[in-house]
């Protein structure tokens, strides 16, 4: 056998445009199969008589190929390259074959030709529009067991792969004057036109090579060249222009606002064998001035009964399968047509050598051009006719042919059928801008109205039919100089949209307007009938055009057949909004490097390596990475932290709270700045000394708590909570931009500039104290909350007396870099003295067997300082404080809110759970009322029982009130204490 | 992605380095501490939420950390303007303001198309 | 006194592509300075760099480079260990100067794809004529805030806070990567 024979027995010597001798092996449903280079899936199956390529979606009934495009909606299949590289519902229309590539279909079983789905075909007149919103009301429960799984099971596409997906994702933003969607004539010239002007383009297109429609109408020139060779060169000469980029195989597939447009490019859904370097998608994200919209029209399918076996397709595609593929779609091929375009695909088809069986035309009167050129082929036309049926099991072997209005019918063989109802523009992009459309009635088509940005649509888009007006549209679309002359043998004329008289109006056949969600004529009158009269209600009821093909061939027909039940204008029955993307994007092209490591970042403090190797266990705060315990060999996290625990207030701890956000407040209205910011007051606050800070909202709760020191007069060193560092920043920035403006006061976000040591218990001061140079660390010198400049092992540091455990602490600022080997060195100092390293859990442990708070964790946004037990830190001399007011609100001062206090169990051994609700009578009848709730509860080590803090309505005037925490399987008994736990005279912390 | 101005920068920029900060030309009024809980519930809890030309404040938060004014219409999402905080509101120029009615009126709202479907 | 300090910057490493070449610029001095425009000139003689005051650009001079990134904001950095804050403290005009040396850190691309590799997350617009040599902004690559400074036309120098460097890395040597088919 030759090659071009091994390629397929429907391959047309002479025809398309593949070379023969390039091939490329693939299977489809396990069987193998040759294919040319530059086949699609769909036409190497072809080639090879291959017209079933699936199941429908509710019936099961046998589909096949009906367009050579991304508007594709039958012929969905899984296609993939090895296990774990698996894609379904991939359009075969779309996708190129290669070398090795494992096709399967889909929605069948056990076999494609033996489907038992296809009994849904037999039961069809219980699966009318509505079906599942009527028959699945009730009982309730029934849906999750019963009616769901089975109807996922049998509906529906393709089988999402488990594997991960091993393929990477690429992005690029790009900025560009103009771009251009769409490369065939229009675009192509339009292109031409701007790039003359130098601005900097891009020009895009779906397909692997450029020329649009011409891949298919070969009876097109211009400037005297056969029209796909003009578009090749030209393409040629545009990529050699510095100002242009030309991206094909890639999809304009959103929109959006001022000028930002998603494009996706398959890079290597094509190559038998891709680079390990290059990605599988590459995810463009365009902001360009202008766009010049050129993508083209879509061609419709007629709405007759049976319109749907495999070998009917769309009179455009069976062109370019022969012209761009070199394939002829049958042997013996009727056409339907209510457009002079389904001619010329017979006209070529016979010329190729296929026997045209007739030309079905719905009209009266054809084009006087290709009627006359269809005599003088020998072609048989049959006017003012419809196609009312069709027969065959898995592929057409028949239509059923009437004249209108007259029931006499006749059948005519054919292995298949070629059908065109006109063109419809692709508007999906310019609609997605938010332009408006009107109604072109005299062409049955909505054409670009109103545009809401900076972009022009040109060509069958704009539907401008004329080939020399399409040019001129080009040229000054693109605003530069450019003679171009174009010629096209036939003038088209004629199109419908609606069903026709094939299609009912009522009988019991199934004429399809969606394929892809298996939408039928009766359906859309069905919904009509019930009630719906909005095109919004129609297509959520039938579902029509909500499949992945999102209606590119069925919204017009679906439209014009409830415009006439409605007995209203079409556009007065409105269209549905065109939404992004245009045709299904991958997820991994949308999330491209977001994955993996690149997900988010993992913020490390500086001594994370060294916790690391001392067996930290890591906890997530925010995007922090913090050392969350320590556990020895053999230890579990409860053994390790009761150990850090004990020893923290025994010895002594280290713990790493780099991650504290820390704020440089600068200039001389520094303390008068953070007078409004806090509630408490800063001028009184001496250099060289700390204060606990809170900050409260405009609405007076609490919205952050912090250690200030002031370093000198006009210098202050603010942390804040590690998570509130951010918002923190932003709402101080706020006030001082918008509302202080006059304050000489600057900030700078210093959190990363510091690592931070924290050296915490009764030997802190022993451990510190030989790396410490400059300042005296005795109790007289360096009281509790104290802060110097001095120099740590050398380096300049800012050191702070605070602590957060109750004990005597010190937080050792340094430069970052030298965060390790400060680190190294002082808990080596602090190993050899018994003390330990400890972590986020001990840490929250100890400071809350000294009843200090955790803004976020015992305050939940609703909490004032006052409810904290914190009324102490609202300065009362202040006339102006952010929050001043809203504390003052009724709601906030009335007898009775909820507020902090300690809760001991009765049972001593009894942890509450964080977020156990709090009632005063256990036995009341549900609803209970609810007191309040546990906001942090743990084991203390240090105490040998149980500690809780917890929100109570009116609690400080409980204390020693016996309380309930209903859980699901006992009640446990509380006692209201106070908050602190731990050394309650406080003496510990002063050494 | 909306395409703004920032004043500061002289310069448009991606939405992604801004972000939105509320209504403008909301004052926090100077003696605060003493007014009445039916002004504080004006200044702190209302807002106007107008359909079509708004004031808004931005902050070009990863860019030059500015906050900022902009008039924006929230139908067509055009910006008419954006001006430094600090300046009193700016009226928007007439013919802006007619290119965004028009725009409005080109913008397939949800009272366009999916209006009739109540 | 025990021992002395030593520094350990964070490590990333080199990496890249043939187009797009991924290094760690070496260790700098920083601040973060503050300055009122009826101030700017006194700060320039001090620090011995003229602040610029155009939006999006940088000047150099004495080894020290000033990039604007807002109104009264500049990030100088000089690639020794020299006392910007003490020259800024003797300028004897108000302002404030935050020493952030320690909080960034540097990545180097370069290479003819390296505008492409930044634009793997960010959204600026590279292109010589809108960031032409010496332009710098504060913005985002992928999640992460930056400054970038372009040094040459093949050469972009990325300032990132030390915790989201990792991130900056990987992301850039993705997109370098990819600037190179």
């Amino acid at each position: 056998m030759s090659a071009s024979s091994n390629s397929g027995a429907f391959r047309i010597k002479g025809a398309g445009r593949h070379t023969p001798a390039r091939t490329a092996r693939f299977t489809f449903d396990g069987k193998s199969y040759t294919a040319l280079e530059g086949d699609t899936v769909a036409s190497a199956l072809l080639a090879h008589g291959v017209h079933l390529l699936g199941r429908s979606f509710k019936y099961h009934r046998p589909r096949g190929i009906l367009t050579a495009g991304p508007e594709e909606p039958n012929a969905l299949l899984d296609v993939s390259r090895d296990a774990a590289r698996r894609q379904p519902n991939v359009r075969a229309t779309v996708q190129e074959v290669f070398d090795g590539a494992k096709i399967a279909s889909q929605n069948r079983w056990p076999s494609l030709r033996y489907d038992i789905g296809a009994v849904n075909d037999v039961l069809a007149p219980f699966f009318a529009a509505g079906f599942y919103y009527k028959t699945f009301m009730w009982p309730k429960e029934a849906w999750h067991k019963i009616y769901e799984p089975i109807i996922r099971r049998s509906a529906g596409l393709g089988v999402s792969p488990t594997e991960d997906d091993p393929d990477h994702y690429a992005s690029r933003y790009v900025h560009c004057d103009v771009l251009i969607a769409g490369a065939g004539v229009a675009g192509l010239t339009a292109a031409l036109s701007t790039a003359s002007t130098g601005k900097k383009i891009i020009l895009v297109d779906e397909q692997p090579e450029v020329g649009g429609a011409l891949h298919y109408d070969t009876s097109t020139t211009i400037d005297g060249q056969n029209g796909y060779d003009w578009a090749q060169a030209t393409v040629a000469k545009l990529k050699a222009m510095p100002n242009v980029t030309v991206l094909t195989r890639t999809t304009v597939f959103g929109y959006y606002n001022h000028g930002f447009l998603g494009l996706v490019e398959r890079v290597t859904d094509h190559v038998a064998k891709p680079s390990k370097d290059a990605p599988r998608e590459r995810l463009w994200q365009v902001r360009t001035k202008k766009v010049i919209l050129a993508t083209g029209s879509i061609e419709r399918h007629m709405v007759f009964a049976n319109n749907d076996r495999p070998g009917i397709m769309l009179a455009s595609a069976a062109r370019t399968f022969l012209n761009h593929h070199g394939v002829a779609v049958g042997r013996n091929v009727g056409v339907y047509a209510a457009h002079d375009s389904a001619y010329e695909a017979a006209f070529d088809l016979k010329r190729a050598g296929v026997s045209i069986a007739a030309i079905i035309d719905n009209r009266d009167k054809p084009g006087e051009a290709v009627l006359a050129e269809a005599r003088a082929l020998g072609i048989d036309v049959l006017t003012g006719h419809s196609v009312v049926d069709t027969a065959g099991r898995l592929r057409i072997n028949s239509m059923t042919v009437a004249r209108n209005g007259n029931f006499d019918r006749r059948k005519i063989k054919v292995d298949a059928l070629i059908v065109s109802a006109g063109w419809t523009p692709s508007v999906h992009l310019f609609s997605q801008s938010r332009g408006k459309l009107k109604f072109d009635d005299a062409n049955q088509r909505f054409v670009p109205d109103i545009y809401a940005q900076n972009a022009v649509s040109v060509g069958a888009c704009n539907g401008t039919d004329d080939l020399a007006e399409l040019i001129d549209e080009a040229i000054s679309a693109g605003g530069g100089r450019l003679a171009l002359s174009g010629e096209t043998r036939f003038e088209w004329t004629g199109g419908m949209i609606g069903a026709t008289e094939g299609a009912g109006p009522d009988h019991a056949v199934k004429a399809f307007v969606d394929f892809q969600h298996d939408v039928t004529a009766k359906d859309i009158r069905l919904a009509v009938r019930e009630g719906m009269h909005s095109i919004e209600h129609i297509k959520r009821f039938t579902t029509n055009g909500m499949a992945s093909d999102q209606g590119k061939l069925s919204n017009m027909h679906g439209l014009a057949i409830a415009s006439e039940m409605l007995g209203r204008p079409i556009p007065q029955v409105g269209l549905t909004t065109f939404r992004a993307p245009y045709t299904p994007v991958t997820y991994g092209t949308l999330i491209n490097h977001s994955r993996g490591d690149l997900f988010d970042p993992a913020r490390k403090t500086p001594m994370h390596a060294l916790e690391e190797a001392a067996g930290a266990e890591f906890e997530d705060v925010g995007n922090w990475k913090r050392a969350w315990y320590f556990p020895k060999r053999g230890e579990d996290m409860h053994a390790a932290v009761n150990r850090e625990c004990k020893t923290v207030r025994d010895v002594a701890g280290v713990f790493d709270a780099s991650t504290l956000g820390k704020i440089e407040v600068v200039g001389p209205d520094a303390a008068a700045f953070l007078n409004l910011l806090y509630t408490n007051a800063w001028d009184t606050l001496k250099p060289g000394k700390c204060r606990y800070g809170i900050m409260t909202r405009e609405d007076g709760f609490i919205y952050d708590d912090g250690v200030v020191g002031r370093l000198a007069e006009d210098r202050f060193h603010v942390t804040t909570t590690t998570g509130g560092a951010p918002r923190v920043l932003n709402h101080m920035e706020d006030y001082l931009q918008t509302e202080f403006p006059h304050l000489k006061v600057w900030l700078t976000s210093t959190t990363e500039q510091w690592a931070v040591i924290a050296v915490q218990g009764p030997k802190a001061r022993e451990i510190i104290e030989p790396f410490v140079e400059g300042q005296d660390l005795s109790n007289e010198a360096f009281p509790h909350m104290s802060v110097a400049e001095c120099t740590v092992m050398g380096v300049p540091a800012r050191l702070f007396r605070v602590s957060f455990t109750g004990e005597v602490g010190y937080e050792i600022n340094v430069p970052a870099d030298f965060g390790q080997s400060v680190w190294k060195a002082i808990w080596e100092r602090a190993e050899g003295m018994g003390a330990c390293l400890y972590g986020t859990e001990t840490m929250h442990i100890l400071r809350a067997e000294k009843g200090y708070l955790i803004v976020g964790q015992d305050t939940d946004g609703t909490v004032t300082p006052d409810d904290a037990g914190y009324g102490w830190a609202v300065s009362k001399k202040k006339t102006d404080f952010v929050g001043i007011r809203g504390l003052k609100r009724p709601d906030l001062v009335r007898e009775g809110r909820k507020q902090l206090v300690g809760l001991l169990t009765r049972d001593p051994k009894e942890v509450l759970e964080e977020g156990g609700q709090i009632v005063a009578d256990p036995n009341q009848p549900k609803p209970m009322t609810m007191l309040g709730h546990v906001t942090s509860s743990y084991w203390s080590e240090n105490l040998g029982r149980s500690i809780a803090i917890a929100l109570v309505a009116g609690g400080r005037s409980r204390m020693g009130e016996t309380l309930y925490v209903p859980m699901a399987d006992k009640t446990i008994v509380v006692e209201v204490t106070d908050m602190v736990f731990f050394d309650k005279e406080g003496g510990r912390i002063n050494g | 992605m909306l395409l703004i101005h920032c004043p500061y920068c002289e310069e448009d920029r991606s939405e992604l380095e801004f972000r939105w900060a509320g209504e403008a030309h909301v004052v926090r009024p100077e003696n605060i501490a003493a007014i009445s809980d039916e002004e504080f519930a004006e200044f702190f809890f209302l807002r106007n939420n107008e359909k079509g030309l708004t004031y808004e404040r931005w902050r070009h938060i990863h860019g030059c950390g500015r906050f900022f004014n902009a008039a924006r219409d929230t139908v067509s999402d055009r910006f008419l303007m954006a001006y430094k905080a600090g300046l009193p509101k700016q009226p928007v120029p007439v013919a802006e303001k007619f290119a965004a009615i028009a725009e409005e009126k080109s913008v397939e709202t949800w009272e366009q198309t999916e209006g009739d479907a109540r | 006194m025990a021992e002395i300090a030593l520094r350990t910057p964070v490590a990333l490493g080199h990496h890249g592509s043939q187009n797009a070449m991924l290094s760690q610029a070496a260790p700098a001095t920083r601040i973060s300075l503050r300055v009122r425009s009826e101030d700017v000139s006194a700060l320039s003689s001090a620090l011995g760099v003229d602040l610029p005051v155009k939006p999006k650009t940088s000047t150099y001079a004495n080894g020290r480079t000033a990039l604007w990134l807002g109104p009264d904001e500049w990030l100088v950095i000089d690639e020794g260990e020299s006392g910007l804050m003490t020259a800024a403290a003797n300028s004897g005009a108000l302002h404030s100067a935050t020493d952030v040396s320690h909080r960034n850190t540097a990545i180097i691309v370069s290479g003819p794809g390296a505008a492409a590799a930044i634009n793997a997350g960010c959204a600026q617009d590279l292109s010589l004529d809108v960031f032409p040599v010496g332009a710098c902004s504060r913005t985002l690559l992928g999640k992460v805030e930056i400054v970038l400074l372009r040094t040459a036309e093949d050469a972009f120098r990325v300032e990132v806070w030390r915790s989201f460097s990792d991130y900056a890395f990987g992301l850039l040597a993705e997109g370098a990567r990819d600037a190179a088919l």
